[in-house]
């Protein structure tokens, strides 16, 4: 794994996050130890089977979950103690979570408004950025009149608007038919390196993850398997469980002690699970 | 302030501001309640284990010993349960057909039925009492039935009250139920009765139980409406705590009287919130789809369900209702006429009041805008902080408490709270103000009765914002002050409505604890009202009459302007 040290960018060591502990008991363990780097201007995917852990450390590096143990730190700073609102990082939803009482527009505006940004220079920026994701003339539509392709265009301008230092993306087109996700997966990807915006993508869908990001890590019960640019990864998977994941043969793998006999055991993948996957 | 805050990326959070606010947001209505509600209850109900010597207070159970070896007493007690369980049960098998046709069924002017059925509730109880009284009384439409101060007249008035919280209990439950489970049991062979017996009824068991149990806590708990129906021989133990302490001056058996209701609430309210969490469970299994059919009249499913809510809509909600404005409009020479209208205007036949009628609605009116503001915004900071899951665990069980301390007030009778107001809030807190001449008393103890049902009403909105919609704010930069403003606020203000109009209404027809607390000048319209029907002569009871209608008419509206409000959202519990 990676270990340079980074002063730009986002920098996870040792991350810890737990559920449900309390003083007698430990909980259960949701990310075990997670070492991640994503450097300026590049985007990440976290690829693995649900419950793996993956949105836990999403919102973890996020400020939504406390982390146990670990330190996440952005250009050089230690976020421990710094509130979600003050880390300047975006995040989508699976489900995009649009505010029912504004129309789309005002959802995109909302996080200018919390900057103060003067109110001609948001209309102005809150118009591109709906032009930029395909929703030009939508500023006074209701957000229940959308589509669920159109509310996660609406959330990913809204996330963008106040031009966060990283954006983090949970299984943003997960809730979307096939065809519609192969597209707007090629759309997210655009946008992003348009804008030239840092990501870390959240998902559990190979082909997704490597549409959108330069590098995929694979996660499986809290720990990160294997973190590479997808062309290496297909090349040379660093474990059965990694192949299996990625759905490549498994005899293309070197055996390891762990590793599952038949090859029947292919088909079991999603079914491990140590923690909870909070969407 | 926090949007240029947040270009400054100051490193730590001022966690003491959190803090600070939350603090405040608990410590503003315990505060309330321990001075407003504790206090008074407390020092009431020690009044029944102390006697006050010259050495001081000592411990003495005598009260209890010489209250429970009266048979009185018990006889109260089992009437007081009977007439609970009776009406309970009645409201339960009566509303279910009703939940059914009301929720699961489409027809034309169903929302006015939906409506007319929640009048009753809020409903004076004394404006219950004299619209059955005038109903049952010899010579109106049911006076053959002999019902006066009848068990029998009494457990049909608790049912007329509490119709519309089993079917919209049920009913808003219900109609969000997944029709395919019961459609799947129909492919598997079942009957439609087997169906519902087997899929339907299970489901709804959650709903029907926190019903039934709120039920049972108001009618044990019903005052106004069996002081006015009961007579000398039908009582409740509220009546008898007010008999006894207006009548007999006996404050050590009242005392002891009201730990015993308390502990009969106490059981019920157990009861209550067991329900009421296995419901909001439940409440995972219904879709966010409204699925209702258009009513088949030709079907059996549908035709006896209808049939028995026309009978009970019309002859136990709308008869009593249409039977008092039709008396009300009896002169007292026999004619027909606005005679008893055009009294309101006066203190009564042989100066029965010290205020006219139309002075006494001015108190009303006056008294519930301010238990109303009191009670939103003790209640709204109540449902506030109890819609929050903290991730402590000791945190969240605080929480637990405070929900289930702004429910006492629910089931402890108004009487006790009045009762108690007399007797410790002389000079409060050792400050040499007397509260009880000052008039401020009324609009604070209707406000306690109110609070529960406004947090019941804000409740289950807040809870149902879904908590990453905060989320999304926070990291858009929101710090939690703002997140509160944009997006609680705009989702919560349409509870908001309601629960201004709930507190309102209740606090229009709150009788228990005004009729200890108001002086004959700033009585308000019910104490008037039943100052009325206690007085000889028809001019009297006319005026009670017409009194009765403004009160109802009044009620109603605010109550039906405050449903509008709300919507055509889920939520509220009554």
């Amino acid at each position: 794994m990676e270990q340079a040290r980074q002063t730009t960018g986002l920098v996870v060591r040792d991350a810890v996050v737990r559920y449900g502990a309390t003083r007698r008991r430990p909980g259960s363990v949701a990310v075990d130890g997670v070492s991640l780097d994503v450097a300026a201007g590049e985007i990440v995917a976290l690829l693995g089977p649900s419950g793996c852990g993956k949105s836990s450390l999403l919102r973890a590096v996020a400020g939504l979950e406390p982390l146990v143990g670990g330190t996440v730190a952005f250009d050089g700073a230690d976020l421990a103690g710094v509130p979600v609102h003050r880390r300047g990082f975006g995040l989508l939803f699976q489900d995009g979570q649009l505010f029912p009482h504004r129309d789309v527009g005002r959802n995109v505006a909302y996080g200018l408004e919390t900057q103060g940004v003067p109110r001609a220079e948001r209309a102005s920026r809150v118009a591109d950025l709906l032009a930029d994701v395909g929703l030009a003339d939508y500023a006074g539509r209701s957000v229940a009149t959308l589509s669920g392709g159109e509310k996660q265009r609406v959330a990913l301008a809204r996330a963008l608007a106040p031009r966060p230092r990283l954006l983090l993306l949970d299984e943003p087109l997960s809730a979307l038919d096939r065809r519609l996700r192969e597209r707007l997966a090629v759309d997210v990807r655009d946008t992003l390196k348009a804008t030239g915006t840092t990501a870390v993508f959240v998902t559990h869908d190979h082909d997704e993850a490597f549409t959108v990001a330069d590098r995929v890590a694979v996660m499986d019960a809290g720990r990160l398997l294997q973190v590479d640019a997808p062309d290496v990864l297909l090349r040379a998977p660093a474990g059965p469980r990694v192949a299996e994941f990625l759905g490549l043969p498994p005899a293309d793998v070197p055996d390891s002690p762990d590793a599952p006999a038949s090859s029947g055991a292919r088909t079991a993948t999603v079914t491990t699970s140590s923690g909870h996957d909070v969407v | 302030m926090d949007g240029h805050g947040r270009r400054l990326r100051r490193p730590t959070t001022p966690r003491w501001g959190a803090w600070l606010g939350w603090g405040a947001a608990v410590a503003l209505p315990l505060g309330f309640l321990a001075v407003f509600f504790a206090w008074p209850v407390v020092s009431l109900v020690l009044q029944g284990f102390f006697t006050e010597t010259p050495a001081g207070r000592e411990l003495d159970l005598s009260g209890f010993v010489e209250v429970l070896s009266q048979e009185r007493t018990w006889r109260i007690v089992g009437q007081t349960l009977a007439q609970a369980l009776t009406g309970t049960l009645l409201s339960v098998l009566l509303g279910l057909p009703g939940a059914y046709v009301l929720y699961r069924c489409r027809f034309p002017g169903r929302t006015l039925v939906r409506g007319l059925v929640t009048v009753p509730f809020v409903l004076p109880s004394v404006v219950v009492g004299v619209a059955f009284r005038a109903l049952f009384a010899p010579g109106g439409p049911l006076g053959w039935a002999h019902l006066e101060e009848s068990f029998a007249g009494i457990v049909l008035a608790l049912v007329f009250f509490n119709y519309a919280v089993v079917v919209r209990t049920v009913g808003g439950m219900w109609e969000r139920l997944d029709p395919r489970a019961e459609q799947a049991a129909r492919a598997l062979g079942a009957t439609p009765w087997r169906a519902f017996r087997t899929v339907t009824l299970p489901a709804l068991g959650p709903a029907i139980a926190s019903a039934a149990a709120v039920v049972f806590l108001f009618c044990a708990t019903a005052f106004g409406v069996v002081l006015v129906l009961g007579g000398l021989r039908y009582g409740t133990i509220e009546t008898e705590i007010w008999t006894r302490t207006t009548q007999f001056l006996d404050l050590r058996s009242a005392a002891v009287l009201s730990v015993l209701q308390l502990v009969v609430v106490g059981a019920a309210l157990l009861v209550s919130s067991r329900a009421r969490a296995r419901r909001e469970r439940a409440l995972h299994l219904t879709s966010d789809r409204v699925s209702a059919h258009r009513l088949r009249l030709r079907a059996g499913a549908d035709l006896v369900p209808a049939l028995v809510t026309l009978v009970v809509v019309a002859g136990l909600l709308v008869l009593p209702m249409a039977g008092l404005v039709t008396r009300s409009l009896h002169a007292p020479d026999g004619s027909w006429g606005l005679d008893n209208y055009v009294a309101l205007g006066t203190t009564g036949g042989r100066n029965a009041l010290t205020v006219t009628v139309w002075e006494a609605l001015g108190n009303s009116l006056r008294t519930a805008s301010w238990a109303a503001l009191i009670a939103v915004v003790v209640g709204g900071l109540v449902a506030l902080v109890v819609s929050r899951r903290p991730r402590r665990a000791g945190l969240r069980r605080a929480v637990g408490v405070l929900d289930a301390a702004f429910m006492l007030p629910l089931g402890v009778s108004a009487v006790t709270v009045g009762f108690g107001f007399l007797i410790t809030l002389d000079r409060p807190l050792g400050l040499d103000v007397d509260l009880r001449t000052s008039g401020a008393l009324v609009p604070i103890a209707q406000a306690v009765v109110a609070i529960p049902l406004v947090v019941r009403t804000m409740l289950p909105v807040l809870r149902a914002i879904d908590p990453r919609l905060r989320e999304a704010a926070a990291t858009l930069g929101a710090a939690p002050g703002r997140v509160l403003r944009t997006v609680d606020g705009p989702l919560g203000a349409r509870s908001l409505g309601l629960a201004i109009g709930f507190a309102f209404a209740v606090s229009l027809g709150e009788f228990g604890a005004t009729s200890f607390l108001a002086r004959p000048d700033t009585a308000t319209l019910p104490v008037v009202i039943y100052r009325l029907i206690g007085r000889p002569g028809a001019e009297n009871y006319g005026m009670a009459l017409a009194a009765s209608v403004v009160l109802a008419v009044l009620t109603a509206t605010v109550m039906m302007v405050a449903e509008r409000l709300r919507g055509d959202r889920p939520g509220g519990e009554f």
